[in-house]
């Protein structure tokens, strides 16, 4: 670990206890965080005039079937003024899938977020408004898991019944303030 | 619309007039939402209180057929991401398996790549700005627009084969040299066909009052908040970021280029129509001197682990047959690893997020698709704003459902 780069250092210097691994891999900086100081690196890389790392690009996950933690969840962040680019990384086990919020550092974690909890059934303490985004309500199961088979049929959903199209779209409203 | 509000009679005087709120759903299919969204919106009289959008219509989970697919097959899936620039896909995604395979293509290759990426630009803006302003009754322009289009189309089709999905790039190249004279063809639209197309509706819209009145001021965002939504490209730069990869973060020589990065002041509807314009003749400009500096030389890399081996070859000996058949079958070898590779599409940042874990497949590939992050911003840029703003507000921030859905 010689000749690290200055966000790697400035995290490590920062968070010493909490960094668990870094590496530069094809000058991607990558460090991985414990789950419990995630947010906390996260908003400092924010607002650290420093670093400035004003966008979260991409928020995901990935589904390390077998390995302990399961799951990772993966930030990327990149930084304008400074034109930097970090990728964060925290492990999820599986026994408790369950990440605090990046929504309250950047407001554009909110739909990532819901698409993770969509497609990896990773859920987010905090998150405003944690429902399925890409797939219906009806949906079992967490299709970008590796143990979901990609043959998998999912069971017929019967019709909704909705007499008048108008009370559907007040029932959706009413749903969605009743999850708010 | 709500069948409960009951007449009340004539206020009083001083007295407001009682509203009842009103819903009204938008979608799945609905002209204006130019691709299979659903929007949800809360009125107070004709003003957006709020709004939900649903989406997912479009979803073909793009990520777990990649994980079944070797590195080379993931290709025509990319063309769906966003179907109006489908080249641009092609290349953000084979430069990111390339970052991870450690590879550097020909110059002539990385030429090709960048003439096929700024003809996808035009044309993706070509299809934003004129389908904008028929949401806004100007139908004309979009013709003038298709014109063009069309010419850009017909390039393409004899370059890959198709019009739509054109999977023409490889990893390590592309899958042909240009046919013979395409440059000849191409020249002549990026000569005149289009900054005639351009001009025209330059000449109609740009200081035409009804435009302006729709959309100056309609669904702008302060710097601060498109960042923190993650916005990127056009609608970045209409709030007056000059945030653009291919000056931040060259890939593909785009240093050597000669281009100006256009911004605008206030981010609403009328600047980033403002700064799609001129991102047009930037890209003209770019592809003036691709074509004047077009490099001869082949087009695909000379690495046995990730280009097919010439036919002569395979038909000719063992070895070239056997490389062939390992390619095709198990894959391109890519070796342990994780990278993020993001080009400036023409919607903004397309980020390709790759895990490798070994073998002919992908681990995992994540697309960070612009036009995602852009549309969770959607209910704070109409709210306020009334039902046909909202309509200006969608076509200007271009969202594409097949990038979107994945």
């Amino acid at each position: 670990m010689t000749d690290k780069s200055p966000v790697i250092a400035r995290i490590t210097e920062q968070f010493g206890a909490s960094v668990y691994e870094t590496h530069s891999f094809r000058g991607d900086d990558t460090a991985l965080v414990l789950r419990e100081s995630v947010i906390d690196v996260l908003a400092f890389l924010k607002q650290d005039p420093d670093m400035d790392f004003a966008f979260l690009m991409d928020l995901t996950a990935v589904d390390y079937l077998g390995r302990e933690p399961r799951f990772e969840v993966v930030y990327h962040l990149y930084s304008f003024s400074k034109n930097l680019r970090v990728r964060v990384k925290t492990g999820v086990p599986e026994a408790d899938p369950v990440v605090a919020t990046a929504s309250t550092v950047w407001k554009g974690a909110n739909w990532f977020e819901r698409e993770i909890f969509d497609m990896y059934g990773i859920r987010f303490e905090g998150h405003p408004d944690l429902r399925r985004i890409l797939l219906y309500e009806e949906f079992e199961g967490h299709p970008l898991r590796k143990d979901y088979p990609i043959d998998l049929r999912q069971p017929t959903v019967s019709t909704r019944e909705f007499p008048d199209p108008e009370k559907q779209v007040r029932r959706t409203i009413d749903e969605w303030r009743d999850r708010k | 619309m709500s069948g409960e509000i009951e007449n009340k009679g004539a206020p009083a005087e001083g007295e407001e007039l009682a509203t009842d709120r009103v819903m009204l759903n938008m979608g799945p299919i609905h002209p204006a939402t130019h691709g299979t969204l659903r929007i949800i919106v809360e009125l107070d009289g004709e003003t957006i209180v709020s709004c939900d959008n649903q989406m997912g219509y479009l979803h073909r989970c793009f990520e777990k057929q990649c994980e079944n697919a070797t590195w080379t097959q993931v290709l025509p899936y990319t063309d769906r991401l966003n179907y109006v620039s489908p080249l641009m896909n092609n290349v953000g995604y084979v430069l990111a398996v390339e970052k991870l395979l450690d590879i550097d293509v020909p110059e002539r290759a990385k030429y090709i790549r960048i003439i096929i990426s700024e003809l996808s630009r035009i044309i993706d803006h070509l299809v934003c700005v004129g389908t904008n302003l028929v949401d806004l009754g100007a139908l004309t322009n979009f013709w003038y627009f298709w014109k063009p289009r069309e010419e850009v189309y017909d390039l393409i089709e004899e370059l890959t084969g198709t019009r739509m999905t054109t999977a023409y790039t490889r990893i390590g190249g592309l899958k042909d040299d240009l046919p013979e004279g395409w440059v000849e063809k191409a020249q002549k639209v990026v000569n005149e066909s289009i900054p005639a197309a351009l001009r025209d509706v330059d000449a109609l819209i740009t200081k035409n009052r009804i435009f302006l009145e729709r959309t100056v001021g309609v669904g702008a965002l302060t710097i601060e908040e498109a960042m923190e939504y993650g916005f990127t490209g056009p609608c970045l730069r209409a709030c007056g970021v000059p945030y653009d990869l291919r000056k931040d973060q060259p890939y593909l020589g785009y240093e050597t280029f000669d281009f100006d990065i256009p911004v605008g002041e206030n981010g609403d509807t009328y600047d980033r129509y403002r700064v799609r314009m001129e991102e047009m003749w930037q890209s003209l400009r770019i592809l003036t001197q691709a074509f004047e500096r077009l490099p001869g030389g082949p087009v695909n890399v000379n690495d046995p682990r990730v280009t097919l081996p010439p036919k002569d070859a395979v038909y000719g000996n063992i070895e070239a047959l056997m490389n062939h058949f390992k390619i095709v079958m198990e894959g391109i070898q890519v070796p342990l690893g994780e990278v993020y590779h993001a080009t400036e599409a023409a919607n903004g940042e397309l980020g390709f997020y790759i895990v490798s874990r070994g073998g002919g497949k992908p681990y995992k590939i994540k697309v960070r698709p612009p036009c995602f992050a852009i549309y969770s911003a959607f209910p704070e840029l109409v709210r306020g704003h009334m039902i046909a703003d909202a309509i200006a507000i969608l076509g200007s921030i271009n969202i594409i459902a097949g990038e979107l859905d994945r």
